[in-house]
C-alpha cells in the first residue's frame, strides 16, 4: 500500500510543478474543473459598431455564453455562476487579482475583449491559472462579425486544448436527417447546424426520403442516399454551391455511402437480385471497384483513418457481425465474438477502435472494442439506437435514439445524443425538429 | 410497519395484472402469428378479388413460408392473366434492425419474391424491386405483432 501511494505522489508532483493546471479526459470526470468565464470586454469605441452591425447590445456577453457552454457540456469543465464574480470584465482582462478569483473557488479563467476593426470582428481572450497566478495563453484573431459564435468556439477549442493535451471539437457542424410526420410517413430532409445546435438550415426540402449523410473530410461535400423518383441512390451535394450528383451508374440500389479519409473516394454498398456487396467509386476518374464477393448482405463500410483497412457489417456467418478487410478486400476477418447482432461499425479518428450498434436480448447498444474485437465495451443501453459518429478527436460519440410507441402506436421520436468514449456525460443534443442519421464533420477551423 | 403490507399487497395485485395483461396479449398475437410470422389478414390489401398482394416474413429472414408461396403462386396467375401488367416488389424490414443492414433485408426479402414469380413464369422485365428498409412500416407500434405486418414485401401495380 505504501509504496503505491509513494509512486502516485511522485508522478503527480512533477507533473504539476511543470504543466500547472490540467484536465485528464482518459476517464469519467466526477470532479468537472471550477472555471470562470468572465464576460468578454467590449472596446468602447466599438460598442455602437456592434449594435448597428450585429443589433447585439453585449456581444461580449454572448461570445462567453457560447463558451460557458460548450465548456459545461463537455462535462469536464463547471463553468461558475457569473452572479459571483467580484471584478469587472475590462480590468480582470488586464490583470486578474487572483485573490478574488480564488474566493469564488475558480481553478481557471477566461478573460478577453472585442473590438471592431475595419468593419472586422477582433477578439482576444487569455486563459489563467488562478491558483498559480499566472496566464497560460493569450490569443487573438479577427474575422467577419457575423462569425461571432464560431469565435466562441474556436476559444473553447483553444482552452480544451491547453488544458488536456488534446484537440477539441467545438469548432465543428452536425449534418443528420430532420424527421416530422406520423411514424408510417415520416418526412425526411436533410439538416447542418453547429456542433451545439445554433445555426440550423435545411439542405433539401423533403420531397423525397433522404438517409445517412456523411461529411468528407472536409466537411465541405456530403454524401447520401436519396430516393429521388424513387430510385435509392447514393448521392453526392456540394454544400455551399448546393449542386448534388449521382454517384455511380448502377442498375439498382446503392447506399450506406462513406468517403475514403482522403475524400477521393466514395465506399458504399450496391445491392442487386437479393445480394449486397461493398464498392469503391473514385471520384475523380469514375473507376468504380467491387471490393466485397459474397452471397451475404455486405454493408455499412467504414475506412481506417490511414485508408489501408475496411470495417464492415455482413451476415456471413448467419447474422449481422462486424469484419475487418484490406482495402482491395483480401483478408477478411470477423471481429465481433460477444452474445447478440452487431452492425454500424465506424472507425475512430485515432484508428484504435471501433465504434459500433449490437442488439441482444431486445436492447440496442453503443458500444467500442479495439480494431482487433478485444477489449468490447458498452456505453449505453436503450429501447433503440444505432449509428454512431465519432467527434474530429475521437473522445465524443453522437448516435440517435427513438422511443418506443405506447399501445395505440403514438408517442414515436428520433432525438440526437451524444456520449463521452468514457461512458460518462450523456446528453441530449438539441434540435429543432426530431433527427436521426448524424454525422460529426472535422474541425472547421485549423 | 402498516405501510409496508399496504404496499406489498399492491405490489402483489400489480403483479398479477401484469401476468394476466401479458396473458392476454401473447394469446391474440399467437392468433395472427404462427412463430413471428405474421399470418392475420388486418393489414394486406388485395391486386385483384383472391389475389393478396403482400407476404410477411420471419425477424431477419427473407425465406419465403408455406404461405407466402400460396399467396405469390396467386399473384403469378394473376400476372399471367394480365399481361401488360408491370409491378413493383416494395421490401421492408421492421424497426429492430440498424438503418442499412434493413435496406439491404428489404431488397433481399423483395427479390426471394421475385424469385418465385419468376418459376412460375413471370418476366424479370416485368418486375421491379425497391427496398424501403425500415422506412415505411404499415403498423406504427413498438410490439411483436406490429413488427411481424411490417416485415413484408408488398407487390404494386406499376402501371
Amino acid at each position: 500500500m505504501l509504496r503505491i501511494l509513494f509512486i502516485i505522489i511522485l508522478i503527480i508532483l512533477p507533473s504539476k510543478a511543470i504543466a500547472l493546471i490540467e484536465v485528464d479526459i482518459t476517464r469519467g470526470n466526477l470532479n468537472p474543473l471550477p472555471i470562470a468565464v468572465s464576460p468578454l470586454s467590449i472596446d468602447e469605441n466599438s460598442r455602437k459598431g456592434f449594435e448597428t452591425i450585429l443589433n447585439k447590445k453585449n456581444i461580449g456577453s454572448e461570445i462567453a455564453l457560447v463558451v460557458e457552454k460548450n465548456l459545461k457540456a463537455s462535462g469536464l469543465f463547471n463553468p461558475l455562476n457569473k452572479d459571483s464574480f467580484l471584478q469587472d470584465p475590462d480590468i480582470a482582462n488586464l490583470k486578474p487579482r487572483f485573490e478574488d478569483w480564488n474566493l469564488i473557488k475558480a481553478q481557471a479563467l477566461i478573460t478577453g475583449k472585442v473590438k471592431i476593426v475595419d468593419d472586422k470582428l477582433r477578439v482576444e481572450f487569455r486563459l489563467w491559472d488562478v491558483l498559480a497566478g499566472k496566464e497560460m495563453m493569450a490569443l487573438a484573431f479577427t474575422t467577419v462579425p457575423n462569425n461571432w459564435r464560431r469565435v466562441g468556439h474556436i476559444i473553447t477549442d483553444k482552452v480544451y486544448e491547453r488544458l488536456t493535451g488534446e484537440k477539441g471539437y467545438f469548432d465543428t457542424r452536425i449534418i443528420y436527417v430532420s424527421e416530422a410526420g406520423p411514424k408510417t410517413r415520416r418526412i425526411k430532409k436533410l439538416a447542418i447546424m453547429d456542433q451545439d445546435g445554433a445555426n440550423n438550415k435545411f439542405l433539401t426540402l423533403g420531397n423525397e426520403l433522404v438517409l445517412t449523410p456523411r461529411f468528407n473530410p472536409t466537411s465541405q461535400m456530403v454524401t447520401y442516399l436519396s430516393y429521388f423518383k424513387n430510385l435509392p441512390r447514393v448521392y453526392l451535394l456540394d454544400i455551399e454551391t448546393g449542386m448534388q450528383e449521382v454517384v455511380g451508374d448502377f442498375p439498382g440500389m446503392t447506399f450506406a455511402p462513406r468517403f475514403s479519409p482522403d475524400g477521393k473516394k466514395i465506399i458504399m454498398s450496391f445491392a442487386k437480385d437479393g445480394n449486397s456487396d461493398i464498392y469503391t467509386m473514385d471520384l475523380e476518374n469514375r473507376i468504380v471497384e467491387k471490393i466485397t464477393n459474397h452471397p451475404s448482405i455486405d454493408t455499412s463500410p467504414s475506412f481506417s483513418p490511414d485508408g489501408k483497412y475496411i470495417a464492415f457489417n455482413s451476415d456471413r456467418s448467419g447474422y449481422q457481425q462486424i469484419y475487418i478487410m484490406k482495402n482491395d478486400g483480401k483478408n477478411v476477418k470477423r471481429i465481433s465474438f460477444g452474445k447478440g447482432l452487431y452492425g454500424t461499425p465506424v472507425w475512430s479518428p485515432r484508428g484504435d477502435l471501433i465504434a459500433f450498434t449490437k442488439l441482444h436480448k431486445g436492447k440496442f447498444y453503443i458500444g467500442v472494442m479495439r480494431t482487433d474485437g478485444s477489449g468490447e465495451r458498452l456505453l449505453t443501453e436503450n429501447f433503440y439506437q444505432e449509428a454512431p459518429s465519432w467527434s474530429p478527436n475521437g473522445r465524443v460519440l453522437i448516435f440517435y435514439r427513438e422511443t418506443k410507441t405506447d399501445s395505440k402506436g403514438e408517442g414515436f421520436s428520433a432525438k440526437l445524443w451524444s456520449i463521452d468514449l468514457t461512458g460518462y456525460n450523456e446528453r441530449l443534443v438539441n434540435t429543432p425538429t426530431d433527427a436521426s442519421d448524424p454525422s460529426w464533420s472535422s474541425l472547421l477551423s485549423n | 410497519m402498516k405501510l409496508n403490507k399496504i404496499l406489498k399487497n399492491a405490489f402483489l395485485v400489480t403483479v398479477a395484472c401484469l401476468m394476466m395483461s401479458a396473458c392476454a396479449t401473447s394469446k391474440k398475437s399467437t392468433g395472427q402469428m404462427q412463430g413471428d410470422v405474421y399470418t392475420g389478414k388486418d393489414t394486406v390489401e388485395y391486386l385483384a378479388s383472391g389475389v393478396p398482394d403482400r407476404v410477411f416474413f420471419a425477424t431477419n429472414e427473407s425465406v419465403l413460408t408455406t404461405a407466402s408461396r400460396e399467396t405469390l403462386r396467386k399473384q403469378a396467375a394473376w400476372l399471367r392473366k394480365n399481361s401488360k401488367i408491370t409491378v413493383v416488389l416494395e421490401g421492408h424490414a421492421d424497426e429492430r434492425g440498424t438503418r442499412e443492414y434493413n435496406l439491404a433485408l428489404g431488397e433481399r426479402r423483395a427479390n426471394s419474391a421475385k424469385d418465385y414469380l419468376m418459376t412460375y413464369g413471370i418476366s424479370s422485365d416485368r418486375i421491379s424491386v425497391l427496398s424501403y428498409g425500415k422506412e415505411r412500416p404499415v403498423d406504427s407500434g413498438s410490439n411483436p405483432l406490429a413488427w411481424s405486418k411490417n416485415r413484408r414485401s408488398v407487390t404494386v401495380k406499376a402501371n
